[in-house]
């Protein structure tokens, strides 16, 4: 796994989870690898992976069942849906906006630009 | 678990050691680090029974490694940084030698070696350093030690072995070993090592957890230079600063940059200690 410089790790490794909760690659239900056999696989160590099971239980999106292992919750796509909806919109949304501001683009720029890239991707 | 209470150590009068005092719980991978000749190599050979204390105690499960006693010998494993070069197959030797140590695994040896893309017919002494030393870890790693005391050991490791012996580490220990690894090469092992111990002069600076010390310590890697950065280094692409952590906010520790900001404030690290 590629870790970025700035964004400690066992966030980095809740992200690709949820990225791949999100993409339908890791569906509801589903067992996910145990600390040590998603450490060895990354070559990180599974205390840190525990931190982000840990995190992502609290949150609901993964739960423990005792004696067999992590598995995705039924419902984590929704649940990681919403959790990154919000934080589009109250973390990266403002940020967009400072930078936009920074670039003196306009909100009618902004709107052409959006039409013309949304056509694309 | 290790307990070190007031550890000292000297070759004739150069001190090297004095009053160490610390605690290395199960199931950790340690990362040991601290300038040259702060006594990193003394004191893994001292935990692994190869060096008598001047002062103070080692205490391992109960046992003085000093002791040697077989039963405890069994579950530790010392892997220095200097590989003897033998006479032999890499599969003769761990034949002949995995049996010193009750937990040895010849099969795993073969596995290790494999991933490592390492010869098991080879002779030792026509390996190249790098093989040499991947035979060696391959060696120390299929021993399943409860302790497995590492000196460099990824210097001479090609880009590829880096990555392949961070997955063995991980793969391949007891999930209640504790490993104690001593390296300058701080990026080849960031995301296994923690907690981390920096070691100085005569001290340990500090012993404590990534998370722990993230709660201590704030990494901001932006281009905005921050007032009162303890440290501060710039990187292609802006700053990493390093500054007391108020908000509670994480961030992604550099060990580098952590490395340099305890050296410089010593004092602001004392006591950052992981409560046992």
């Amino acid at each position: 796994m590629e870790f970025n410089s700035n964004k400690s790790i066992y966030l980095q490794i809740c992200d690709a989870i949820c990225d791949r909760i999100l993409s339908g690659d890791l569906p509801g239900d589903e067992r996910i690898p145990s600390v040590r056999e998603y450490g060895a696989e990354i070559g990180v160590n599974p205390n840190t992976v525990m931190r982000s099971y840990e995190k992502l239980t609290s949150e609901g999106i993964i739960y423990n069942r005792r004696g067999i292992g992590y598995f995705t919750s039924p419902d984590a796509r929704v649940k990681v849906l919403e959790a990154q909806k919000e934080q589009f919109l109250n973390e990266e949304l403002p940020m967009m906006i400072k930078k936009m501001r920074l670039l003196e683009i306009s909100e009618e720029e902004l709107v052409r630009a959006f039409r013309q890239t949304h056509a694309t991707v | 678990m290790i307990r070190i209470k007031d550890l000292g150590f000297s070759y004739g009068e150069n001190v090297v050691l004095k009053d160490i005092t610390m605690n290395l719980e199960e199931g950790r991978i340690y990362g040991l680090l601290g300038e040259n000749g702060v006594g990193k190599t003394t004191l893994l050979t001292l935990l692994s029974g190869l060096k008598n204390a001047k002062a103070g105690q080692i205490d391992i499960d109960g046992h003085n490694p000093w002791k040697r006693e077989p039963s405890l010998l069994t579950e530790i494993y010392y892997l220095s940084d200097e590989v003897a070069e033998i006479n032999m197959k890499a599969i003769e030797y761990a034949e002949n030698y995995g049996k010193f140590w009750e937990g040895f695994d010849l099969n795993k040896f073969i596995e290790i070696m494999d991933s490592f893309e390492n010869d098991i017919n080879q002779k030792m002494n026509r390996m190249s350093f790098g093989q040499l030393k991947k035979t060696h870890i391959a060696f120390a790693l299929a021993c399943n030690t409860k302790y497995l005391f590492m000196d460099e050991p990824t210097n001479g490791l090609d880009i590829p072995s880096k990555a392949q012996f961070r997955k063995a580490v991980m793969k391949y220990t007891r999930e209640d070993s504790t490993l104690l690894i001593s390296t300058h090469q701080v990026r080849d092992l960031e995301n296994i090592i923690d907690p981390i111990i920096i070691l100085d002069r005569q001290d340990v600076l500090l012993n404590a957890s990534l998370e722990k010390i993230a709660e201590k310590f704030f990494f901001d890697y932006s281009n905005d230079r921050k007032e009162g950065a303890l440290y501060c280094e710039m990187i292609p692409g802006g700053n990493i600063q390093v500054l007391i952590n108020t908000t509670g906010e994480d961030s992604k520790v550099n060990i580098e940059a952590l490395f340099n900001t305890v050296h410089l404030h010593k004092e602001l690290v004392k006591g950052l200690k992981d409560e046992n």
